[in-house]
């Protein structure tokens, strides 16, 4: 396997729910500030699960932003360095989905883990059918894009 | 009242799909209900919006399901706006749609399935030498050494090590079901590993057709990637050696993986050729068309329902027959204008949510009642089963001679007669043969496609009714779809320019439904009645039968909560973990 080389940031969640899509509204708008630096792809990654592995594996550099369930209040932006990252969900009746954290699991467990791997998140407030973001959501996601640019800037 | 076992869920793969089954004193299933308890509910995301852009937000409905979704989406509005595609834009939908089987089947064989009948931890105990004995008798595959599958223990060692055994996360293993050897247990695990190495090459070929990445690009009227042999940003000639190359590779695993290692292991577990058939009643839409999108006279699998096991007499059905095809929600938490015992075609179909279950997290269903979020979709009043054991069957039946030759050779392989293909074992088979018979297809496309841009065909959009002013003002449209988990169709109307319906009939949900109006069992809860469980508090002959249908329960539910607040294991997010 080739050495990983790109540089990506992925917004994460599903935009048919509300917050949830939160991840990929943050990268839309990360993608419209200016002074960004160079080097980085901004892709959407919706909720692809596994086809996502590819990516993940192909990169030295790889920011995510999702919608997090930390139960904070709602807006509330969390930040969790690679190794605070849980790589797996838990089971229930030996089952699984193939959640994003599995992903990451499967990635580490073939030793293609990105070297240099954050996640941001916001705590959502509503994930139920549509395509808004609640108030809470929408007022927290400069300070998300803003905080995504200083990552990418430390990377640089 | 008997005891009753509750999976929830089931899906590895975004589950949201409940199963209760009661069981006799033997331990055998008398009743089993399936439910789905996510709300659907993308329906009313479309309405009033552009249908030329309903395909960006049905692809978004499951993350595996992203292409089906684009494609039935375009194909109804297609339909209902007459368009016509170019040969050539249908020859690379072919060819991306024939990838989607392989890519799916493949995945859903060694990363779903595989784990309810391979023992991964008893594979640590095999003799790699005799493993790789075996590989080699069995298959011309490349990786076939001791010291390769020595590796392969290695690695499966350091995971059960690391306390990472949740990777293979199944609390399962040691289960007296579980029959294989320990070294057809590594074989598998081994393939487990290289299907995801092997999934980068399955999915150049949408890598390039769809243009955009992750999410393919969609077009109403085509595909959106030109043809033009000199440029650098259209479909080229080092980009179809790029595809040519990734359809044999993709033959390649299938012919010297999938398919001898569903032949190595289905001889330890022949009596699932006994267990898990349901209904007997059988639907596909059709798929593979000929010249353009319309035509079905040159399916490859043919629209066809097939009733009680009757394969000398199929019936093409037609999706647009307003009595025939019908859901239904008497125990669904829905409810119609016209009461809950009607059923209606989808165009006509509503979506008005009508939750009457208990407040969650309860123990058990209202089976009486109410108690699903999927409708029950119905041909003729009828339970149908959609997926592959219905597209072979079809093929079977309508005389196609690939299909017939494999389906022939595998029952002589397992020495069992033609009844064991109704049931789990007969699904699982189905999918490993169609996906042999579209694998080889996407060869022939792709050499037709070369004829066509030699012959100079090289348009690939037809953009005669782009604009809305050469609509008429009404217009109603089906797309149908065979996605790899079966029959899909998307109904659609259009008023003044607008989504004014949009209906999707999922495979899941026909699979999946729960009973009917005239309390007709779905195809899960007709399949698993009759089961023995060795032991009823691990139910992994349940998961047996449930996966072989390869549900996908984040396309039939849609992803909201019941009580419409909890985050529970709504999407592949991180969110799912932090709890």
């Amino acid at each position: 396997m080739p050495q990983p080389t790109r540089r990506v940031v992925l917004g994460l969640g599903n935009i048919l729910n509300n917050d949830e899509g939160l991840g990929v509204r943050a990268l839309e708008l990360l993608g419209t500030q200016p002074g960004l630096p160079i080097g980085f792809e901004l892709l959407d990654g919706g909720v692809l699960g596994l086809n996502l592995l590819m990516i993940v594996e192909e990169c030295s550099h790889l920011l995510i932003l999702d919608a997090v369930d930390a139960g904070k209040p709602p807006g509330t932006l969390v930040e969790l360095r690679k190794e605070e990252i849980p790589l797996y969900t838990g089971v229930k009746l030996s089952q699984h989905q193939v959640t994003f954290q599995e992903v990451l699991g499967l990635a580490a467990m073939r030793g293609h883990l990105p070297e240099n791997l954050h996640l941001l998140g916001i705590q959502p407030m509503d994930v139920s059918i549509g395509l808004e973001l609640s108030n809470e959501v929408q007022a927290a996601l400069p300070q998300m894009a803003d905080r995504a640019k200083s990552v990418l800037q430390h990377w640089t | 009242m008997p005891e009753r076992i509750v999976i929830d869920p089931i899906t590895r793969i975004e589950g949201h799909l409940r199963i209760e089954a009661s069981l006799d004193e033997n331990n055998v299933i008398n009743q089993a209900y399936s439910s789905g308890t996510m709300v659907r509910g993308i329906e009313t995301i479309l309405k009033g919006r552009d249908p030329r852009e309903a395909w960006a937000f049905t692809q978004r409905a499951c993350g595996v399901c992203t292409t089906v979704h684009s494609f039935a989406s375009i194909r109804a509005v297609e339909d209902a706006l007459k368009i016509r595609i170019p040969k050539t834009a249908n020859l690379i939908r072919n060819l991306m749609i024939a990838q989607q089987y392989v890519h799916d089947h493949v995945m859903h064989f060694y990363h779903l399935h595989a784990l309810d009948w391979v023992d991964v931890v008893a594979s640590l105990q095999a003799d790699p030498d005799a493993t790789a004995s075996i590989q080699q008798s069995i298959s011309p595959w490349h990786n076939a050494s001791p010291s390769y599958f020595t590796g392969v223990q290695k690695k499966v060692q350091a995971i059960v090590d690391s306390g990472q055994l949740s990777i293979f996360a199944n609390a399962y293993w040691g289960h007296p079901a579980y029959k294989l050897p320990s070294e057809i247990n590594l074989l598998a695990v081994a393939h487990y590993l290289e299907a995801l190495d092997w999934q980068k090459d399955a999915t150049k070929i949408h890598t390039i057709f769809g243009g955009k990445n992750p999410h393919p690009n969609f077009v109403v009227g085509g595909v959106p990637m030109p043809i033009d042999l000199n440029s650098d940003t259209a479909l080229n000639v080092e980009r179809l050696s790029i595809i040519s190359d990734s359809i044999d590779s993709m033959i390649t695993f299938v012919d010297q993986v999938y398919i001898p290692d569903l032949l190595a292991i289905a001889p330890y577990y022949l009596e699932y050729g006994g267990i898990g058939e349901g209904l007997g009643n059988f639907l596909t839409w059709g798929e593979f068309p000929g010249e353009d999108n319309w035509d079905t006279s040159k399916f490859l699998v043919p629209r066809a329902v097939i009733l009680d096991r009757d394969l000398a007499n199929i019936q093409e059905p037609d999706p647009n027959d307003f009595k025939l095809m019908q859901e239904y929600i008497t125990h669904s938490w829905y409810k119609y204008g016209d009461g809950d015992r009607v059923g209606l075609h989808p165009w006509n179909g509503e979506t008005t949510f009508n939750y009457t279950g208990p407040k969650p997290p309860y123990e058990l269903l209202e089976v009486e009642q109410k108690y699903s979020w999927l409708k029950s979709p119905r041909w003729a009043e009828k339970s149908m089963e959609v997926g592959p054991l219905a597209r072979v069957l079809a093929m079977y039946a309508s005389g196609h001679a690939q299909t017939k030759e494999l389906v022939d050779l595998v029952l002589k392989t397992l020495d069992v007669p033609i009844t064991a293909v109704f049931s789990t074992l007969g699904r699982t088979a189905a999918r490993a043969i169609e996906t042999k018979v579209f694998a080889d297809s996407l060869r022939t496309y792709y050499n037709e496609l070369v004829a066509e841009i030699s012959a100079g065909n090289t348009d690939t959009f037809n953009g005669e009714k782009w604009e809305p002013h050469t609509w008429p003002a009404n217009a109603q449209g089906f797309g149908y779809m065979e996605a790899p988990r079966g029959a899909l169709g998307h109904w659609i109307v259009i008023q003044g320019g607008k989504i004014d319906n949009y209906q999707m009939v999922v495979p899941t949900t026909w699979n999946g439904s729960p009973r009917d109006h005239l309390g007709q069992p779905g195809a899960y809860e007709a399949s698993l009645v009759g089961t023995k469980l060795e032991k009823p508090e691990w139910p992994l002959e349940i998961l047996r039968t449930i996966h072989s249908f390869d549900p996908c329960m984040a396309c039939a539910v849609h992803m909201v909560d019941a009580s419409g607040k909890s985050l529970g294991e709504a999407a592949i997010g991180l969110n799912v973990l932090l709890h």
